[in-house]
């Protein structure tokens, strides 16, 4: 079996800083395998600012954010990027099998690193009640449709939940020209950058009804109203205190949570609740030699802290390895 | 007049607490830097932001390439702005911070890319 030095699965962010990391350490052979026909993961559908702040002293879009680590990658030519590739095997000795186009191939890592992100946690996970219309969308799928594939995926939008993704989705919407009709958050506060809430909702005077939860889709074909009540502090529903929004769209932004099937193939025990590999030590696992960094070691608020701790693990990759 | 705001200029989000005479700002606390304090008083006296979105492409590598402005826009153009940005399209091969439409609304800023898009 071909045997690489270092293997990094996940090519946005944590993966690129970890593979710059790892060859300024000494390691001679990367190869960085990414699903996508791009570079940069999630960045590249993040189009607002306020990325780069903390590591760059300047604030980016995203994918400006991204395109500093793509150029710097290219210009190493021991980074070998293989796009369009999907690992769909880990084993516990590190090998790992992959899909090209039009092939399927096999090979040993002596040290892997993990940067396979998170994904967004869905209407079924967030209990509502009610039918299965088309217009229910997780946040981050509607800002993919908006500003990769040019779609608007509706006019009126409810968006469940006061997550970072939800909140720049209720501005981008309105940007747009759709009628954002509420954001429903079920704490008293946002779950997401204070920020977010003042340039995203207060901005544009979208209705934030705090404390509040949507306890029913309606809709047969398509989404055509969703019922809103009122709880207390201990999430119980206040009597009477129902209505009604009509839209046609309901965006779910009520968390995140990492993607680490891989390596719980390999035998990596996960956290139950946060699906993050269950370690003492910030990057490392239960197996020598294979790290996990970014959002799918957990979930990280800003991309600049990902970076960092990406970079430390290229370091321990380095350090393992030589 | 007091008036509590929340600083948008960095993810912290510092609770800053201004004094206001006349619709002009006398004093900022709270700010834990010199960001804080210019974002403050142009929120007061001049509101603005940087207004990202994404333009439609014609036969390039893209479908859609990402914009923003050089330079914050006074918040109550945002909206009219947008209106531009919507009706532009990007038919030819451009690098990340090539001007797509200059001047704005004649708000003396332009949008420019911010990912570059090659032919196809």
């Amino acid at each position: 079996m071909v045997e690489r030095d270092l293997v990094i699965v996940g090519g946005g962010p944590a993966g690129m800083a970890a593979a710059i990391s790892a060859h300024e350490n000494g390691v001679k052979d990367i190869l960085l395998l990414e699903r996508d026909q791009y570079l940069g993961g999630i960045l590249n559908q993040c189009v607002h600012t306020g990325f780069g702040v903390e590591y760059f002293k300047e604030v980016l879009t995203g994918p400006e954010y991204a395109e500093r680590f793509i150029k710097k990658i290219k210009e190493i030519p021991e980074i070998e990027v293989s796009l369009k590739t999907f690992v769909v095997n880990l084993a516990t000795d590190k090998s790992l099998t992959y899909l090209l186009p039009g092939k399927m191939e096999t090979l040993r890592a002596k040290t892997l690193i993990m940067a396979t992100g998170c994904r967004e946690k869905t209407r079924e996970m967030a209990h509502i009640a009610g039918t299965r219309p088309a217009g229910i969308f997780s946040a981050g799928l509607a800002q993919k449709l908006i500003n990769v594939e040019g779609l608007l995926p509706g006019n009126k939008v409810v968006i469940v939940g006061s997550g970072d993704i939800g909140l720049i989705m209720a501005r981008r919407f309105t940007l747009e020209g759709a009628k954002v009709k509420g954001v429903i958050e079920i704490e008293n506060v946002s779950s997401g950058l204070v920020r977010n809430v003042v340039q995203c909702v207060e901005d544009f005077n979208i209705p934030f009804y705090l404390r509040h939860k949507i306890t029913r889709i309606y809709g047969r074909d398509r989404v055509e109203k969703v019922d809103v009540v009122q709880v207390d502090e201990k999430g119980t529903e206040i009597t009477d205190s129902k209505f009604e929004i009509e839209c046609d769209t309901v965006l779910i932004s009520v968390g995140l949570i990492p993607e680490n099937e891989l390596i719980e193939m390999a035998g990596i025990v996960l956290d139950e609740k946060t699906n993050s590999p269950v370690t003492d030590e910030v990057n490392k696992t239960s197996i020598p030699g294979l790290f996990v960094c970014g959002n799918s070691f957990k979930v990280y608020d800003i991309v600049d802290t990902v970076t960092r701790d990406s970079l430390e693990a290229g370091r321990l990759a380095a350090e393992y390895l030589l | 007049m007091k008036k509590r705001l929340t600083c948008v200029e960095c993810p912290k989000g510092c609770v800053l607490s201004v004094d206001i005479e006349n619709c002009m700002v006398v004093d900022i606390i709270g700010s834990e830097c010199p960001k804080g304090k210019k974002y403050a008083a142009d929120e007061i006296e001049n509101p603005v932001r940087i207004l990202t979105s994404a333009v439609l492409t014609e036969g390039l590598s893209l479908k859609m390439v990402p914009v923003r402005t050089d330079k914050p826009v006074p918040k109550n153009s945002i909206l009219k702005a947008m209106e531009e940005v919507k009706k532009a399209r990007i038919s030819k091969a451009v690098p990340a911070g090539e001007i797509i439409i200059k001047n704005l609304l004649n708000l003396d800023v332009n949008l420019i890319s911010t990912r570059e898009v090659k032919r196809v």
